[in-house]
């Protein structure tokens, strides 16, 4: 994923030396350090250079007493192991077991910019691959701080010092003291010069690269770890709200507002831009009476400020508007000379593809809490993936300076894209518009319908096929346009200067040696509200590809792991990759052939390319009942270098169920501009019976660090696809499956 | 009215059809059991109702009076409980972890009532959604525990 059109917010502040910064005064258990304001928007404000990234060790960083390390993490911890990920890294440099760390999600502020590319959000499969040299260093930075303190208080050259996990050592005199007892001492050391600083030889690695255990397992296997909708605070109220059944629509009046107010428990009914709220001492009577309202919604202004839901909106009619757009369209990807080819060739293949609307379910329901202090200043708790834009966006609507409001990020119960900044799509504004007005704290949990009506959408396309075989079927040219609109230029709410390459993403950046493509897109405004989705362009267009890529083969009559094989011969990286998940499955090994409890089985491939890392995946289906059973996914990735194999395998677990469920049964339809599920009821999501035995094999290639949470979601889709096609003769074009009848 | 939750007796005061999750959650603030969909579909709100597993968004608080009730914040007070926590442990079962607790207390139960589970009993007991896709780690920790296979 590329957002840089996301983030417009993220402003960088000029670093703050913090050098002299006592390091974490680690006397009081639990003791914050940290808290100084950083000027964000300011005349000073500028990027950081890349070199001073990360070095501000006292703010991330607190060693208490008993050597347990606290690490603020720049990166939220919503499933995908990140939080265990930078204990880790930081742990092999700083010379402590990550076992003893304790990981929390770092405030807003410059301090925290560690990602490569200058950004600092929770996505785009970014975290540990856009900061691992950064936190490495950071870890190392605080280790040689350690070390100087030990050399002081043991009065011996530093350079006669090393460490064990956690401890500073004199070998020669056999003394030697804890991490936890140095620390108060370390904190008037200077941080190190950077540039002097020696990484560990990556061939002494004890934890990096290892099966490191999570840090929150047991937390989160006994009801410990909380998450926003778990936060009180003293004093606070609840609320509920009811929104306007489509986007955009106002409050008229309300025809009960006495007879709600007399409801029990409940404190105070109010008007908001687009929903109705009901504060109340309990959560439960704030659900019941919001609900009870009775509201005359008014249709959209002209000068609403939201992107209106019309009332004729339904998902179908729209995809079959997007499929009768005949352009413009503009060119991501042109090369050769594809009309010619095309003119020229033996064989031409044509097809059409879509996909479907989805939301991201994640389990947790979006909440916010927030506190007007005596002071004025705004305290608010709330699940996010980029800490600054929001707290940009929360200081702007509560008219406060950015350093009034203190923002609290939470463990996310799931995420897959669903808490970027998206305007009406987060209850955060109710929230304080709630606080403001009732004087109080206030905690608003949407409930799960309100959920499913403001959640935004993982983005439609219908792609136009063409393609040219030669006489020995080979592919020579491959034409996709995408009628569709991606989701950064539907969050900017117009298209931009470039394309937008979450639109095409999956369809543009494919390794195949087919000399001549064109990759376009025809840019089609809906009236959907959308967002990124796990995998984002990736999980739509690798579908799409690769499916039409084994019609390719079925035409030029070739095996379709050969031809990839064959247009891939040139790429030493994803041909060992393809082999090895041949190799994985047992042998490339198509079918239909009869399984030994006597099912007829077939299997597909695919391959995608997204997020830095590269995968290939193998599914092997039968038909139960007239539905698709996937038995077994094997999958092949290759994101370079690895920090923990076990949460990889994790990830790919997970990445698969996601791409499961939107390839067999996941699906928002929309009928008069309302979704027709509101809840798991009618919106299914891949329930255990649905899930497929998975095999993983992680490639390290040591090429350049890559991606894990989603890039082994794409080609999942594509793999069972092309295995129904092999199976039952039926070339599916479109998702998800259970549209369709099989036999 | 006066409700037993995980060994203790609590005087609570709510209508007699509030969910128990939002006596359990906002009244006793016991927040290890989770709201996911308020309409007993996804299983992150399952508590123990005298060993059973029921989904306390869609219990109406009256109908639990003088049962006893466990909450994941009491799991490992259980002997089942405390094997299934250590198990979840053992094969790194959470991502997100939301789900967790309720994948914990419908193990616990479903190990209560028959120790040593077919594949058939465990996928018919362990229905809970999980969005993070955790199902096969779930499947392999209750392989073992069905096996009497101790974690470490």
């Amino acid at each position: 994923m590329n957002t840089p059109s996301v983030i417009p917010g993220l402003t960088l502040g000029e670093p703050i030396n913090l050098s002299r910064r006592r390091f974490l005064a680690s006397t009081a258990v639990g003791a914050l350090v940290i808290g100084f304001g950083l000027p964000l928007g300011s005349a000073r404000v500028q990027a950081a250079a890349a070199a001073e990234r990360g070095t501000q060790v006292p703010a991330f960083l607190e060693i208490r007493p008993d050597g347990t390390v606290r690490l603020l993490s720049p990166f939220m911890e919503g499933g995908q192991g990140t939080h265990t990920a930078m204990a880790q890294i930081v742990g092999e440099e700083l010379d402590a077991d990550p076992a003893t760390f304790i990981v929390e999600a770092a405030p807003p502020g410059e301090a925290y910019v560690v990602m490569e590319n200058g950004m600092r959000i929770t996505g785009g499969s970014m975290s540990v691959r856009m900061s691992y040299p950064v936190m490495r260093r950071l870890g190392a930075l605080a280790r040689a701080m350690l070390l100087q303190a030990g050399a002081e208080q043991l009065g011996v050259p530093v350079a006669q010092l090393t460490t064990q996990p956690g401890r500073v050592v004199h070998a020669a005199s056999g003394r030697s003291l804890g991490y936890g007892e140095l620390a108060g001492r370390a904190l008037d050391m200077p941080v190190p010069d950077p540039a002097g600083i020696t990484l560990r030889d990556p061939s002494q690695f004890r934890w990096i690269g290892k099966p490191v255990k999570r840090l929150d397992a047991y937390d989160k296997s006994t009801g410990k770890a909380q998450y926003s909708i778990d936060i009180k605070v003293d004093g606070m109220l609840h609320a509920a709200v009811q929104h306007a059944p489509r986007l955009g629509m106002t409050v008229g009046s309300l025809r009960n507002q006495s007879q709600v107010e007399a409801m029990k428990g409940v404190h105070s009914v109010h008007v908001l831009p687009g929903a109705v709220a009901v504060v109340a001492e309990r959560w439960w009577h704030a659900k019941r009476a919001v609900e009870a309202i009775q509201v005359d919604w008014q249709e959209p202004t002209a000068d609403s400020k939201v992107r209106g839901m019309p009332a004729d909106f339904s998902s179908d009619g729209f995809r079959d508007f997007l499929a009768a757009q005949q352009g413009p369209a503009r060119d991501d990807e042109n090369e050769g000379d594809v009309a010619g080819a095309l003119k020229n060739a033996k064989t031409q293949v044509e097809a059409t593809y879509h996909n479907q609307y989805l939301n991201h379910g994640q389990l947790e329901p979006p909440s916010a809490l927030a506190r007007f202090n005596p002071d004025g200043s705004l305290e608010i708790w709330l699940p996010n993936q980029a800490p600054d834009l929001f707290r940009a966006d929360i200081a702007k609507r509560a008219g406060l300076d950015p350093a009034q409001v203190t923002l609290h990020s939470p463990l996310l119960g799931g995420f897959f894209g669903r808490h970027f900044l998206y305007d009406s799509a987060s209850p955060y504004p109710q929230a304080i518009a709630l606080a403001k007005a009732v004087g109080r704290p206030v905690k608003l949990i949407w409930s799960r319908e309100e959920e499913f009506l403001r959640d935004v959408l993982r983005p439609v396309a219908v792609v136009k096929f063409r393609a040219a075989l030669d006489a020995d079927g080979l592919p020579v040219a491959i034409e996709a346009v995408s009628a569709t609109e991606g989701p950064t230029e539907a969050i900017a709410g117009k298209q931009g200067e470039k394309l937008d390459p979450t639109a095409l993403e999956g369809l543009s950046g494919k390794s195949y040696a087919i000399p001549n493509k064109r990759i376009a897109q025809i840019y089609v405004k809906g009236p959907a509200m959308l967002g990124y989705w796990r995998s984002v362009g990736n999980s739509l267009n690798d579908f799409f590809y690769e499916a039409f890529l084994d019609e390719l083969a079925d035409k030029g009559g070739r095996d379709p792991y050969e031809l990839r094989l064959h247009l891939l011969r040139d790429n030493p990286r994803l041909t060992t990759l393809l082999k090895a998940v041949g190799e994985l499955s047992g042998g490339w090994k198509r079918g239909p052939y009869t399984a030994e409890d006597g099912t007829r089985r077939a299997r597909g491939v695919a391959m995608a390319s997204p997020f830095g890392s590269h995968a290939a995946v193998i599914a092997e289906v039968s038909l139960e009942n007239g539905q698709v059973k996937v038995h077994h996914i094997w999958e092949a990735i290759d994101p370079g270098s690895i920090v923990n194999p076990a949460i990889v395998q994790a990830q790919v677990n997970g990445a698969v169920a996601l791409g499961l469920s939107q390839t067999l049964l996941e699906e928002a339809v929309y009928v008069d501009g309302k979704p027709r599920a509101r809840n798991y009821d009618l919106y299914p999501i891949l329930p255990p019976s649905r899930m497929a035995q998975v095999h993983v094999k992680i490639v390290e290639s040591g090429e350049k660090m890559g991606g894990i949470g989603e890039p082994p979601l794409p080609a999942v889709a594509p793999a069972v696809v092309n295995a129904v096609a092999q199976l039952t003769g039926q070339r599916v074009r479109s998702l998800p499956l259970s549209r369709h009848t099989f036999s | 009215m006066e409700l037993r939750i995980n060994q203790k007796t609590y005087q609570v005061d709510a209508d007699a059809d509030t969910p128990l999750l939002w006596v359990i959650r906002d009244d006793l603030g016991l927040t290890g059991t989770k709201y996911g969909c308020g309409l007993a579909q996804c299983g992150a709100c399952s508590v123990l109702v005298d060993g059973n597993v029921v989904r306390s968004c869609v219990t109406p608080v009256a109908g639990v009076v003088g049962r006893e009730i466990t909450t994941i914040e009491a799991i490992e007070a259980d002997e089942v409980g405390k094997r299934v926590v250590s198990a979840w442990v053992e094969h790194q079962v959470a991502q997100c972890g939301y789900c967790q607790s309720g994948q914990v207390v419908a193990a616990t139960a479903l190990l209560k009532h028959s120790p040593a589970p077919t594949t058939a009993q465990i996928d018919a007991a362990m229905v809970n959604l999980c969005r993070c896709g955790t199902y096969n780690a779930i499947h392999a920790a209750m392989h073992d525990l069905a096996a009497g296979k101790e974690s470490a």
